[in-house]
C-alpha cells in the first residue's frame, strides 16, 4: 500500500506553502477584506509565475501536465493561507470545466490563456434567492446569444470569462463585451469578492452538448469537491493551530487556557474531524487521478467531512479566543467567513449527504 | 398543570394590553418595518422616549420598591409585562445592563443620597449605565483584573488602567467599575468596586469594531481618574462580593435574545425554498433540524415557565435557568448557518435575498453570544460545579498574593 503523496508532491506543497507564508500573510487577507481590490493581485501573479494555474492543464495546451494530486496539495496551501485569489473559480472550476467538456477548439483557445494567467475564469450557476435547480434557472442560450442574470458569481468582476449554466446547457462566454454588465455584490466574506453578472444578448458558445448542462455540472462538482476538500482541510488546520497557539499563551485562573479539558477536548475534536477529512480527501484525490469508478462516492465523502471539519475548526477558533476572537481586528474571522462561503458554493452538506447515500445505494446494487 | 394566569395576573395582563395598545404599535407580520426600525439612526433617542413613557406608567421595573419607582410587585407581573410588550414595535436593549445589573448593585451598596440621585434617571431612560469589568488580561477570570485604584488623600481615589469589551460605553453616562486596591493579597481579596461618571476627566472611550461589523463594545482607558470615596460600592477589599451581586443579576438578566429569527422564520424559509424533491419543508433532513431546534426553543420557553411558576408562588427558582444560554447561543449560531445553507449559494448575499441578512446576523451574532456574559465553557463549569456538585478545577492562583502571581 502507498496511500500518500510522493516526495516530489510534498516538495511542491512545501514550495507553495513557503511562497504563501511569505507573500500572503494574514495582513494581505485583511487588505482585501477591508479594501476595494477584487483579489490580491501580487499573490496571484506570484502563483502564476510558480505555474499554479498551469498545473493541471495538459502540455499540449501550454500547461505543465501534472496530475490532480499536484493540484490537491496546492489547494490545501491556498486554503491554509485563506488566500484571496481566484483559485477556486479559475484554476479549479473554469479550468476543469473546459478540460471536461470543451471542444478541441475551445481547449486550444482557453487553456493556454488560463495556464499563463492571461485569462481568469469563473463558474456562474446561481440566480439569486432560490438554490439552483433546473426549474429555477431562467438564463437562456440560443442562436449564439446569452440572456439572463447570475448572482452571486465568485470573482465575477475580476473574471475575464465565465462558464454559465443556461436552461439548455453550459456555455462559455467572454466577459469583456458589450452584452455583459457586472456589479459587485456584498456578501458575508468581503475577502472573497462576488458579483452580479447580467447577460443581455452576449455572444457565447455551448460547452459540451446541448441539454447536457446539469449532467456536466454534476461531474464538474465531483472533481471540484475533491479540490475544495483539500482547501477546506488546509483552512481547518490553520484555524486549529491558531486556536492551539492562543490556548498556550492565554492565561485564565493562573493557568494556560489550553490546560482546561473544555479547551483540550474541543481542540482534540478539531483534530479528529480534520484527520477524518484529510483521509477522505486523499481517497478523493486517488479516485480523481486514476479516473477511478469510485469518484462520485469518494468526492461526496471528502466534501462532507471537509465542510464539517472547517466549519467546526473555524467557529471553535473564535470561541477559544474569547472576546478578542469576536473583533474585526482578529484574524479568526477570515476562516469563519471562508468556511461558510466554501460550504455553500458547490451545494451545501445537506445536498451532498443526499448524493452520498444515493451513490452508496447505486454501488451496492452493482 | 396549566399556563393560566391567576385572576390577579389576568387582570394585570388586560391592563397592560390596554396601555400598550394606547401607546405603541402592535407588531404585524410585516418584518420589513421591524428591520427598518433596527437600522434607524434615531434608535437611541426613541428608546429613551419609550423608556420614559414606560417608567412613568410604572412598568419599567415593577419588582423594585415603590420608593425607586417600582411597584414592589412579584417578578411574574414584570414577566407578563415583557411578554405583552414583545408583541409591539418598541425599541429596547439600551437599558438592560444598567437596570438589570448596575442599578441593582447600587441598591445593594450605594448611599441613600446616591440612590435618590441615580435610580430615577436610570429608570426613566435619561441616563445609561455600563459594566466596566472585563480587561484585556481578565475576562472569564474577572477577579484577575489589574486596573488600580489608589488612595488619593483621605477622601478620594485615583484610578489607572484599562477595561475592554464594555458594551454601550460610548453612549453611557455612568458605569460600575471593579478595581484592584491591594495587590499584596490574593486576587479575590484585593478588589474594590466603585461607580463613576463616564465624563470624569481621564476616562477615554474607544469603540472596538466587532466581527459583525458594528461597534457596540469599547475599550475604556483610565488615566489618573479622580473620584471621591463616596462613590465606593461596598467595603474596601470586598469588591469581589459586590461583583458577584452584579454577576448574579447578569445571570438572571441574560436570558433569551429577543427579536431574532427563530424556528417560525426557519419554517417559513423552508416552505419557500425549492429543493430537488419539492419544497424544503418536505425534506427529511430539514424536518429533522427544525424538530431539534423546536425542541430546544420550546424547552427553553417551558423551562422559563417552571421558573416563573416558582416566582409566582413566591418561591426561589431552581437552578434550571442555568441551561438557557448554553442552549440558546449555539442554537443561534448553528440555525443561522443552516438557514444560509438552505438558501443555496445566495445565502451569502447581504442584500436581495429575503431574510438572508437576518439569518447571517444570527450566525455572526451567535459567535459573540457564546462568549459574552460567561462563555459556553464557563457556564458548563458552573452547572457542573454548583448544580451537580462536582469538584472544582484545581485553582493554582487562589491563595497567592496577586503581585506574586506568575513569579516562582
Ligand atoms: C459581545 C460581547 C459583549 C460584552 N460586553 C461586556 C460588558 O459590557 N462588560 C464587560 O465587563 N465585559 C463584556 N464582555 C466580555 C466578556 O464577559 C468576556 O469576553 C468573557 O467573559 C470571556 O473573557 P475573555 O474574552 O477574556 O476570554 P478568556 O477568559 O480568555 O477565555 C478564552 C477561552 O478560554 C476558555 N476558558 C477560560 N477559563 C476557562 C476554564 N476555567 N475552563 C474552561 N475554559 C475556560 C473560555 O471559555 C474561552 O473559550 C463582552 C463580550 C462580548 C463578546
Amino acid at each position: 500500500m502507498n496511500f500518500d503523496f510522493s516526495d516530489d508532491q510534498k516538495l511542491l506543497k512545501e514550495q507553495v506553502r513557503k511562497f504563501l507564508a511569505d507573500k500572503c500573510p494574514t495582513k494581505v487577507v485583511r487588505r482585501v477584506l477591508d479594501g476595494p481590490e477584487a483579489y490580491a493581485d501580487e499573490v496571484w501573479k506570484g502563483l502564476v509565475e510558480l505555474g499554479v494555474p498551469a498545473t493541471g492543464i495538459p502540455e499540449a495546451y501550454g500547461g505543465l501536465g501534472l496530475s490532480p494530486l499536484e493540484l490537491c496539495v496546492i489547494a490545501e496551501e491556498i486554503g491554509r493561507a485563506a488566500a484571496p485569489v481566484p483559485f477556486d473559480s479559475s484554476v479549479v472550476l473554469a479550468t476543469e470545466a473546459i478540460k471536461l467538456a470543451g471542444s478541441e477548439a475551445q481547449k486550444k483557445k482557453w487553456l493556454p490563456l488560463l495556464a499563463e494567467g492571461k485569462a481568469v475564469g469563473t463558474l456562474a450557476v446561481s440566480e439569486g434567492a432560490q438554490p439552483p435547480r433546473p426549474r429555477n434557472i431562467a438564463t437562456t442560450f440560443g442562436g449564439g446569444f446569452l440572456n439572463g442574470k447570475k448572482v452571486p458569481v465568485a470573482d465575477g468582476d475580476a473574471a475575464t470569462f465565465a462558464i454559465v449554466l443556461a436552461k439548455n446547457g453550459l456555455v462559455i462566454v467572454d466577459l469583456a463585451q458589450k452584452g455583459v454588465t457586472k456589479k459587485r455584490v456584498e456578501t458575508i466574506d468581503p475577502a472573497r469578492k462576488h458579483a452580479e453578472v447580467t447577460f443581455d444578448g452576449a455572444s457565447a458558445e455551448l460547452l459540451g452538448t446541448e441539454g447536457d448542462g446539469w449532467n456536466l455540472l454534476e461531474r464538474l462538482y465531483d472533481a471540484a469537491a475533491v479540490y475544495f476538500a483539500f482547501s477546506q482541510v488546509g483552512g481547518a488546520e490553520a484555524a486549529m493551530w491558531m486556536a492551539c497557539d492562543y490556548a498556550l499563551q492565554r492565561q485564565a485562573f493562573g493557568r494556560a487556557i489550553g490546560s482546561y479539558q473544555a479547551i483540550k477536548h474541543k481542540l482534540a475534536d478539531c483534530y479528529v474531524k480534520l484527520e477524518l477529512a484529510r483521509s477522505n480527501a486523499y481517497y478523493g484525490a486517488m479516485m480523481l487521478t486514476d479516473g477511478g469508478a469510485d469518484l462520485p462516492l469518494a468526492a461526496a465523502a471528502a466534501r462532507i467531512a471537509a465542510t464539517d471539519a472547517y466549519d467546526f475548526a473555524s467557529k471553535e477558533n473564535i470561541q477559544t479566543h474569547g472576546g478578542i476572537g469576536f473583533t474585526w481586528e482578529a484574524d479568526t474571522q477570515f476562516h469563519y467567513r471562508r468556511a461558510r462561503v466554501m460550504a455553500l458554493s458547490l451545494g451545501g452538506p445537506m445536498a451532498w449527504k443526499d448524493k452520498l447515500v444515493t451513490r452508496l445505494e447505486q454501488k451496492n446494487v452493482t | 398543570m396549566d399556563f393560566n394566569d391567576t385572576p390577579e395576573e389576568a387582570a394585570f395582563r388586560k391592563e397592560v394590553r390596554a396601555w400598550l395598545d394606547a401607546n405603541a404599535t402592535r407588531k404585524s407580520d410585516d418584518k420589513a418595518s421591524f428591520r427598518a426600525r433596527n437600522d434607524d439612526p434615531n434608535l437611541l433617542k426613541k428608546a429613551k422616549e419609550w423608556q420614559a413613557k414606560k417608567a412613568a406608567a410604572g412598568y419599567a421595573r415593577m419588582t423594585w420598591p415603590k420608593e425607586f419607582g417600582g411597584r414592589g410587585a412579584s417578578p411574574i407581573l414584570q414577566v407578563i409585562y415583557q411578554q405583552e410588550e414583545s408583541n409591539y414595535l418598541v425599541p429596547l436593549g439600551f437599558f438592560d445592563i444598567g437596570l438589570g445589573m448596575c442599578i441593582p448593585t447600587m441598591m445593594a451598596y450605594a448611599s441613600p443620597e446616591h440612590l435618590k440621585r441615580y435610580v430615577k434617571p436610570a429608570l426613566h431612560g435619561e441616563e445609561i449605565w455600563c459594566q466596566l469589568f472585563s480587561e484585556p488580561a481578565a475576562g472569564s477570570d474577572v477577579a484577575g483584573i489589574r486596573t488600580r485604584a489608589e488612595r488619593d488623600g483621605d477622601a478620594g481615589w485615583v484610578i489607572n488602567g484599562q477595561k475592554v469589551w464594555t458594551s454601550g460605553a460610548h453612549y453611557s453616562d455612568y458605569g460600575i467599575i471593579i478595581t484592584r486596591t491591594d495587590p499584596n493579597v490574593p486576587k479575590h481579596q484585593g478588589l474594590t468596586m466603585f461607580f463613576l461618571s463616564m465624563k470624569t476627566p481621564g476616562v477615554e472611550v474607544r469603540p472596538i469594531k466587532q466581527m459583525s461589523g458594528g461597534a457596540n463594545f469599547n475599550e475604556v482607558f483610565f488615566t489618573n481618574v479622580r473620584i471621591p470615596d463616596s462613590q465606593r460600592l461596598g467595603k474596601v477589599g470586598e469588591g469581589w462580593k459586590a461583583a458577584l451581586t452584579t454577576l448574579m443579576n447578569e445571570r438572571l438578566a441574560v436570558g433569551l435574545p429577543s427579536g431574532g429569527l427563530d424556528v417560525d422564520e426557519l419554517m417559513e424559509l423552508a416552505r419557500d425554498t425549492d429543493l430537488d424533491d419539492g419544497p424544503a419543508i418536505r425534506n427529511q433532513q430539514v424536518r429533522s433540524k427544525i424538530a431539534d431546534w423546536y425542541v430546544q426553543q420550546q424547552g427553553l420557553k417551558l423551562t422559563r415557565y417552571r421558573t416563573l411558576t416558582a416566582l409566582s408562588k413566591g418561591q426561589t427558582p431552581g437552578p434550571e435557568s442555568s441551561i438557557i444560554k448554553i442552549v440558546a447561543a449555539p442554537k443561534m449560531q448553528d440555525m443561522g448557518a443552516f438557514a444560509m445553507e438552505l438558501m443555496g449559494p445566495a445565502g451569502i448575499m447581504k442584500e436581495d435575498v429575503p431574510q438572508a441578512a437576518g439569518f447571517q446576523a444570527q450566525w455572526i451574532g451567535g459567535a459573540g453570544f457564546r462568549i459574552a456574559g460567561g462563555t459556553d465553557e464557563i457556564l458548563r463549569n458552573i452547572v457542573a460545579e454548583r448544580v451537580l456538585g462536582l469538584p472544582p478545577d484545581v485553582r493554582v492562583d487562589k491563595d497567592v498574593p496577586f503581585n506574586q502571581l506568575g513569579k516562582k
